[in-house]
């Protein structure tokens, strides 16, 4: 492993990245201004969401939709466009439209 | 002693013949025009399976660079040729092979930058691509470019530096034209090239590793100290593997060659084959009791300021011969004056220098030309006073 903060000196020459599946130490989640908030009442568990995902940030156990990994999701949203559930009243935004959509970060 | 056959070659030849002896694991290049018959003979040679090179044709030489870095970063020994243009597109991607510090090796036939549209020698082509971070070798005949093509191998895959190499040669004057070369035997080349063990390669599946990565304001600058160190690092390098061949070979290499440089009170820099000019007229000026030397500068990445400094440290006048302009810069100089005015005055040195852009696009130069920068340079070392601080050869006033 590449030590933190490494000087000139220390760093790998040319940047080369020595560990396998070291992105995951990147955590991309504030790159985010919209955030997906999910209806856990209304959602059908198709899992688009998850096939369509980037950042495979859709967690999934057992086939049912558990949680968005707000550590990974840039809040890009595709999920919220590929939703296909339609709600008259959403758990989070009490708004009509999809199981998900997305709001400002913050709100 | 070692085998060698003295046959007539061109310098486009004879750096195929080099590369034909390294035998690379992948060449890549684009086969047409700006190309030279570097990769022409080549690929003549995978034709006729006298290499085990994976060729590879391709669309562009931005593609041409681009193949390279990535069999670079598989492991392969790596090879590619350009001139001019051909040179120019692959600009993004000599910046990419450098900074990921893979160690290939790209003979260069310098050609002018059109336009207007223009084919013959100059070296606005490779000057312009001093600051991309390739070590480079500029070589005076067919003899030193197939010489400096082998070391290049030599210097490129030193495990301190890995930095790539480009080697020059003239384009036409050296590229065209048929000169002797001794041809060393394939097994002495291949013994002193080695095997090429990369310490990291992308084809090692069992410890996986990633070439090339996002690389942001947290690391780049490290990344970017690290190239400054490996060029530090590399004129002993080039030093030590041009003794090596020399002793092997019997053609000795160094940082620059200096021609009656010992007494000298007037010294002329030049590049590659019209060094062959001012050697004839140095020796002429030497005859008629003129003080007048000759450096002729193989490696100008790194550029070697402290070395020129104490190689000129007697020396009250100095010329440098530039083929190429750098646009806007003081005076419309070329790249080698403004490199040597910093080294000197880094040294402190109390000299007089002068350049003169000469050759544009392939204009001839004479040694009436260099009769007239002695000339010239008598005349500053005696009053000690510069008329004209950049001046040129053989233009139409």
């Amino acid at each position: 492993m590449a030590k933190e903060n490494a000087s000139w000196r220390e760093a790998n020459i040319g940047g080369i990245v020595l560990e396998a599946g070291s992105s995951a130490e990147y955590k991309t989640g504030s790159w985010r201004t919209e955030r997906p908030v999910h209806d856990a009442q209304r959602c059908t568990h198709c899992l688009i969401c998850w096939i369509h995902c980037p950042d495979s940030a859709i967690v999934v156990e057992n086939g049912r939709w558990v949680a968005f990994d707000y550590d990974y999701c840039k809040g890009c949203g595709i999920c919220a466009a590929v939703c296909p559930v339609k709600v008259e009243d959403h758990e989070h935004t009490h708004q009509e439209g999809k199981v998900i959509q997305m709001v400002m970060e913050g709100e | 002693m070692v085998m060698a056959t003295k046959v007539a070659l061109d310098g486009a030849h004879a750096v195929s013949e080099a590369m034909r002896q390294i035998d690379p694991d992948v060449v890549a290049a684009y086969p047409i025009t700006p190309q030279t018959a570097v990769v022409q003979r080549f690929s003549q040679f995978v034709a006729d399976g006298r290499v085990n090179t994976e060729f590879v044709a391709v669309e562009s030489e931005h593609a041409a660079m681009s193949a390279c870095v990535g069999a670079a970063a598989a492991g392969g020994r790596v090879m590619t040729a350009t001139a001019a243009n051909g040179l120019a597109l692959m600009w993004e991607m000599l910046y990419i092979a450098a900074s990921m510090r893979l160690p290939i090796v790209m003979p260069v036939v310098n050609r002018a930058l059109s336009g207007p549209l223009n084919i013959h020698c100059d070296h606005s082509d490779s000057m312009g691509a001093r600051d991309a971070g390739w070590i480079q070798l500029y070589s005076e005949t067919a003899q030193e470019a197939y010489d400096n093509t082998i070391q290049a191998i030599r210097i490129a895959e030193h495990a301190d530096l890995k930095l790539p190499v480009m080697v020059m040669q003239d384009g036409f004057i050296t590229g065209h034209g048929v000169e002797r070369v001794e041809v060393a035997d394939d097994k002495d080349v291949r013994e002193f090239i080695g095997k090429y063990a990369p310490e990291h390669s992308l084809l090692d599946i069992d410890n996986p590793k990633t070439f090339g990565a996002w690389d942001m304001y947290d690391y780049y600058f490290e990344h970017k100290r690290q190239q400054t160190d490996a060029f530090s690092k590399a004129m002993p390098i080039i030093t030590a593997v041009g003794k090596e061949f020399g002793s092997r070979f019997g053609r000795n290499y160094g940082i620059f060659d200096a021609f009656e440089m010992d007494d000298a009170e007037m010294a002329i820099i030049v590049l590659s084959s019209t060094a062959g000019t001012c050697r004839t007229v140095v020796r002429d000026m030497r005859k008629q009791g003129v003080k007048i030397g000759m450096l002729k500068l193989r490696v100008f990445r790194p550029f070697p300021a402290a070395e020129l400094a104490r190689a000129l440290s007697r020396v009250r006048a100095v010329a440098v011969l530039d083929r190429s302009i750098s646009f806007g810069a003081h005076e419309g100089a070329g790249p080698i004056f403004m490199e040597l005015c910093s080294a000197l005055f880094a040294a402190g040195s109390d000299a007089k220098v002068v350049d003169y852009i000469f050759g544009l696009g392939g204009r001839d130069i004479f040694p009436q030309h260099i009769e007239q920068v002695v000339h010239d340079l008598k005349e500053i070392a005696s009053s000690g006073k510069v008329k004209s601080q950049v001046s040129y050869l053989g233009l139409r006033e």
